[in-house]
């Protein structure tokens, strides 16, 4: 009875680290596939951001260039960091901070003519305030000039 | 002059917080009576320094001041009352001021409700809470002072970043910090018994009641900035996994594993040293909240402009409190024995498999949340860990949860008969299940597996919390607060996962660009645009949408989301304001986007199903955390 004992226990213990391996692997392999690395513009256009991934891209919005479509939710921008400019494409309602010049951050990816597609855009609810990112990718271009 | 007397104020309390931090520690190694009785008047002298602080901040709001710069930086001359009072907290200096406030009402409420402590362990208790407050009074003098002066005083302020001017949102932060700081009293408790070296029991009956309270804030706290998140961002998300949500969540995590683990303890003097060790967890990972949250690492929407010495000294803080008291841990946890035994099928078991799920679960969000910060740090690169990630982990780990959530509480301590607990719950499983798996079905005819399981859970869990409730009622004639208490929670637990459930299944959002007078049809409701008109506010002008919903062509509501404009002192600064109608089926949400053309405007136009449960769930959850500590036996015992 007590030796039955044990083992049931023992069985107990097997079964909850097994359990807590299998949530860690599913867990490292959700993680794997849904980080999302940022690059800036000059890495998109020098092929250092990946064309398969969803991937975050942040920049300035360039003045001038904001087009919307009158019979969809179509808009099309461009973005940069000082240095080089991605095309960007987006369908849905932007963020109420979202103008030209803002400093913005898009998740999506990129198509064949390599005109970024994306389907979310952040801006920060701060007119003063500028993504980390989008400040270092900035920073990063204009030392490279 | 009054700010000036604020800042007094502030030293004068970082000055009594040193004393109390230090005097009764010393007192209690010694064993010398009048050190000791010190604890006691510096938490109220604290208290009251701090209030005058806090009080001083307010009256340079209401008055407006802006000669403070921070009043000039959060508030206008057209702010209303409301938002200046709630301006306070509504940035990073205040909310620190805030903070420290509230971390001295816990501690002044400890030295009035343990009268009954022994006085070496009361003066510990409170001498640790006040090593906290001098961490957080010398974060404020030397990096974040709220009573820094500008000259000249400009003629009117900034405002009050609009987001943060909804009544849900004023509240939200004062009940979140109630949580996050009530975490303390727990921390405190168990590092002066490490300090004492008398881990028994008694240690465990003390801290639970403190500990199940701060639990009840920080549910209803980010229940309260979920809700707020939905009515005011315009998203229609109820949780984004955003870092700082994550780093409200973590510390919940972990407390709801404390509160499991101390009724362990408490009851059957088993866990001892790993409720210890979960009760330094939790308030590691409040102070953890808040450095991501204050520290500027963070890309959110919460991440304001900020200074980096702030990140670097909430760093230190955090190092020298999570190490030392993990040291003191190491050193003396050795000692302490558990007394009560447990076969395998026990309610402890049960127990200490929840505090595993729930750990796992913090890890899983710790993960998702830190990698990208330490990444970031070391150069590495920018990463964001995306929303997928967090869903599935949950996903994963909510289900032995749900399951266990049925078992536990029919277990007895001790030891328990796997036969028996069969025999009792089999059919409700059977019936839950099957039950569960069919109601997508009778929803929209399709079979969802995923779906089904989550209903089937939610079920399960409601069907075997209220019989646990009648077999009590049955068996015994007292219904002790504390056992309603848990009832309640589980309840909503049940609510929360069919809410979470229905809304992640049968949602519909949709981007829409309508003109006047147009219709669109979403999930057989028909929202028709009636037009925009021009709305004023107090301290905003908008635009304010009209639209009607009919569902089979009777009118069932009428919605006014608005886009507002802010006046500040630069230019005007956007928000949108959704309009919801809810009831307990479903809400109907729409939210303004912006003008197309002359007359078109795009809308976001959303059906959640039974989305109100998620928050009815939290809110059972917090009663049943007041209801647990309104028990007459820690009223009896506190008094």
């Amino acid at each position: 009875m007590s030796m039955n004992k044990r083992s049931k226990r023992k069985l107990l213990v097997i079964m909850v680290v097994m359990g807590v391996a299998l949530a860690t692997v599913l867990g490292l392999t959700a993680f794997e596939e849904n980080m999302m690395y940022f690059y800036s513009p000059t890495e998109v256009n020098n092929g250092t951001a990946p064309d398969t991934r969803t991937i975050r891209v942040g920049g300035l919005v360039v003045e001038g260039t904001v087009e919307r479509a009158t019979e969809s939710l179509l808009v099309k921008f461009d973005l940069t960091d000082g240095a080089e400019v991605v095309k960007l494409e987006y369908s849905g309602i932007l963020p109420d901070l979202f103008r030209e010049g803002q400093g913005i951050v898009a998740m999506g990816k990129l198509n064949d003519k390599r005109v970024f597609v994306a389907n979310e855009v952040l801006a920060k609810h701060d007119e003063n305030y500028m993504p980390p990112e989008v400040a270092d990718a900035l920073e990063a271009a204009e030392q490279e000039k | 002059m009054i700010p000036e007397i604020g800042l007094f104020a502030l030293i004068i309390a970082f000055g009594i917080a040193i004393v109390q931090g230090v005097v009764p520690l010393v007192g209690a190694a010694r064993n010398d009576a009048t050190m000791i009785s010190l604890a006691r008047p510096a938490a109220w002298a604290q208290l009251l320094f701090v209030s005058i602080a806090y009080a001083a901040l307010t009256h340079a709001f209401v008055v407006h001041d802006f000669s403070v710069l921070y009043v000039s930086r959060h508030s206008n001359l057209v702010q209303p009352l409301m938002y200046r009072i709630s301006g306070v907290w509504g940035s990073h200096e205040g909310s620190m001021l805030l903070w420290a406030l509230i971390l001295s009402i816990w501690t002044t409420a400890v030295a009035i409700y343990s009268r009954g402590l022994p006085a070496a362990l009361m003066a510990r208790v409170l001498a640790v809470m006040g090593l906290i407050s001098v961490g957080f009074y010398a974060f404020m003098l030397w990096t974040s002072n709220p009573f820094e002066r500008i000259f000249p005083a400009p003629a009117d302020g900034n405002a009050l970043n609009p987001l943060l001017q909804d009544p849900g949102l004023a509240f939200h932060p004062p009940m979140l910090y109630m949580g996050y700081v009530g975490f303390s009293v727990a921390f405190a408790f168990a590092v002066a018994a490490l300090l004492g070296g008398k881990l028994d029991a008694t240690w465990a009956r003390w801290s639970r009641p403190w500990t199940t309270v701060a639990w009840s804030f920080l549910t209803f706290g980010i229940a309260l900035g979920s809700w707020w998140a939905y009515n005011e961002l315009g998203w229609g998300g109820w949780w984004f996994w955003d870092p700082v949500e994550n780093a409200s969540f973590m510390p919940w995590l972990v407390g709801t594993a404390l509160i499991h683990s101390l009724a362990s303890t408490e009851k059957r003097g088993v866990f001892k040293s790993w409720t210890v060790l979960l009760a330094i967890l939790a308030f590691s990972m409040s102070l953890l909240g808040t450095f991501i949250v204050r520290s500027g690492v963070l890309v959110s929407v919460h991440a304001f402009a900020t200074d980096p010495s702030r990140g670097v000294f909430i760093l230190i803080f955090l190092c020298i409190v999570i190490g030392s008291s993990l040291a003191l841990y190491a050193w003396r946890s050795g000692s302490v024995v558990s007394t009560g035994r447990f076969t395998w099928f026990s309610r402890e078991t049960a127990l200490l498999l929840n505090n595993v799920i729930l750990l796992t679960a913090t890890t899983a969000v710790f993960v998702g949340t830190m990698y990208p910060l330490v990444v970031d740090a070391l150069g590495i690169g920018k990463i964001s860990v995306g929303r997928p990630y967090f869903d599935t982990m949950f996903a994963l780990v909510s289900m032995p949860l749900i399951l266990l959530l049925g078992i536990g509480p029919a277990m007895r301590w001790k030891s328990d008969n796997s036969q028996r607990i069969i025999k009792s719950l089999a059919i409700i499983f059977a019936a839950s299940l099957s039950v569960g798996i069919m109601l997508p079905f009778v929803i929209d005819g399709v079979f969802n597996i995923a779906t089904g399981l989550g209903l089937a859970g939610a079920l399960w869990i409601a069907i075997t919390t209220l019989q646990s409730l009648y077999h009590r009622i049955k068996t015994s004639s007292r219904l002790p607060l504390s056992f309603l208490g848990m009832i309640l929670a589980h309840l909503g637990m049940a609510m929360f996962v069919a809410g979470v459930t229905m809304v992640m299944t049968y949602h519909q959002e949709k981007d829409v660009r309508l003109e006047p007078g147009a219709t669109y049809e979403l999930s057989g409701y028909e929202f028709k645009f009636i037009g925009v008109k021009n709305v004023d506010g107090p301290n905003y002008t908008a635009q304010e949408g009209h639209l009607e919903v009919r569902d089979q062509g009777e009118k069932i509501a009428d919605l006014y989301p608005q886009k507002r404009a802010y006046s500040g002192m630069g230019s005007p600064m956007p928000m949108t304001e959704a309009s919801v109608d809810t009831n307990m089926v479903r809400d109907l949400y729409a939210a303004m986007g912006e003008q197309l053309g002359d007359t078109a405007w795009s809308l976001r136009l959303y059906y959640k199903p039974m989305i109100s449960w998620i928050w009815l769930g939290c809110l059972f959850m917090t009663v049943g955390g007041v209801l647990a500590v309104s028990d007459r036996r820690y009223r009896q015992k506190r008094s």
